[in-house]
Parts: structure tokens; C-alpha cells; sequence
């Protein structure tokens, strides 16, 4: 591919990094498809979202900076970006699916009181 | 020593392209709203990492700024559709 010079101690890690990130983002996905509940189908993703995207990331800066002969470490505004937002994500994901199961278990009709349940709007 | 690492990053490429295939079934067969928005995010992630392989295999920097574009724009329109699915409207009066 490039420059075909690249040193020993860029290759050695940089094969590990992808491979493991390959392999786990690649069960993430296959979990997000086999597993039978949406609560457990949170889960299988977050590999390839934490672990899968940092090992990219840090194989990405180990290659960057062997071929520019200096640090080169812009790969981390991804990073704290992936790992600031991940977290917001599945939370309010997780609360939409709580929400709407319990409304699927609970049929609103009008006057019972079940829309009670629903939760207040903000600004009202 | 480098064909080693040009396998691993095919590899690697592959397996991120098959993961967006899978997701792409959950899109598809998920029985509920919310499952179609996990299979998304799980979607854009995977594809933001086959950019980031594609620039770590050309060397080019162009393909980091795509990246970037494409997290920043996969986080607000999951957050959207997960406020949209908890509340039912995206921009509360």
C-alpha cells in the first residue's frame, strides 16, 4: 500500500489494534442481530462503539505518525467525542424503549386516567 | 512485514462492512421503532470506522474530517429520534 516502510513497531500493534477491532465490532453487530429483546440488544453494539472505535483510533495514530515522522494525535478529538456522546445515546434510547413498553403494556383509553402516565411536557 | 498489516487492515474493513450488512437486517426485520433506531446508530459507527480504515489504508487525511462529520451528524439525529420516540416531538414550545 504506502510507502511499504513502515517500522517494526508500528506494524506489530497496528495488526493487533485492527484485527481485535475488527473481530469485536463484527460480534457486536452479530449479537445486535441474534440476541431476542431490545434490552438485550442495547448491549452487543457498545463493543464496537467503545473498544472497536478506539482501536481504530489508536492504530490510525500510530500509522499517521510513523509516515509524518511526528506525533500526530487529531485522531483523539473523535475519540472524546465517541466516548462523550455513547453514553447520552443509550441512555436516552434505553428510557424511550422503558417509556413506550410500558405505554404498549398500559393501552391509553380516554378518561381512565392511563394517560396520567405519560410524562408531563416541559414548558405546561 | 507490511503485507501483514495490509491484511489486517482488509480484515478489519471487511468485517466492518459485514457489520453494517447485519445492521442493516436489524433495520430492517426490528420489530419495534427503537430497534430501527439502534440499528442506525449501530450503522453510522460502523460506517465512520470504514472511513477511518479507509484513510489509515491510503494514508490521506481527508477521510478524518469525513469521520468526524459523520459522528457529529449520526449523534444529533440518534438523540433526535430517541426524543422523538420519548416524547413525541423533537423541539419541545
Amino acid at each position: 500500500m504506502n510507502g511499504a516502510d513502515l517500522p517494526l513497531w508500528v506494524t506489530v500493534p497496528g495488526t493487533l489494534l485492527l484485527v481485535a477491532a475488527g473481530l469485536l465490532t463484527l460480534i457486536g453487530a452479530i449479537g445486535l442481530v441474534r440476541l431476542d429483546h431490545f434490552f438485550a440488544r442495547m448491549h452487543p453494539p457498545t463493543m464496537g462503539t467503545t473498544l472497536g472505535t478506539g482501536f481504530v483510533l489508536i492504530a490510525s495514530m500510530l500509522v499517521s505518525s510513523a509516515l509524518e515522522q511526528r506525533p500526530v494525535i487529531h485522531e483523539l478529538l473523535i475519540t472524546v467525542f465517541i466516548v462523550m456522546t455513547a453514553p447520552v445515546t443509550a441512555m436516552l434510547l434505553m428510557r424511550a424503549a422503558v417509556f413506550r413498553e410500558h405505554r404498549k403494556a398500559r393501552p391509553a383509553k380516554p378518561g381512565d386516567g392511563a394517560e396520567d402516565s405519560l410524562p408531563p411536557k416541559a414548558g405546561h | 512485514m507490511n503485507t501483514v498489516f495490509d491484511y489486517a487492515a482488509w480484515f478489519a474493513s471487511l468485517c466492518f462492512m459485514l457489520a453494517m450488512l447485519l445492521a442493516l437486517v436489524r433495520l430492517f426485520i426490528g420489530p419495534a421503532a427503537q430497534d430501527r433506531v439502534l440499528a442506525l446508530d449501530t450503522l453510522y459507527l460502523n460506517g465512520m470506522l470504514t472511513l477511518l480504515m479507509l484513510g489509515i489504508r491510503s494514508s490521506s487525511t481527508v477521510y478524518f474530517d469525513i469521520a468526524l462529520l459523520i459522528a457529529l451528524f449520526g449523534f444529533a439525529s440518534t438523540i433526535a429520534l430517541a426524543k422523538f420516540l420519548l416524547r413525541g416531538e423533537v423541539i419541545e414550545p
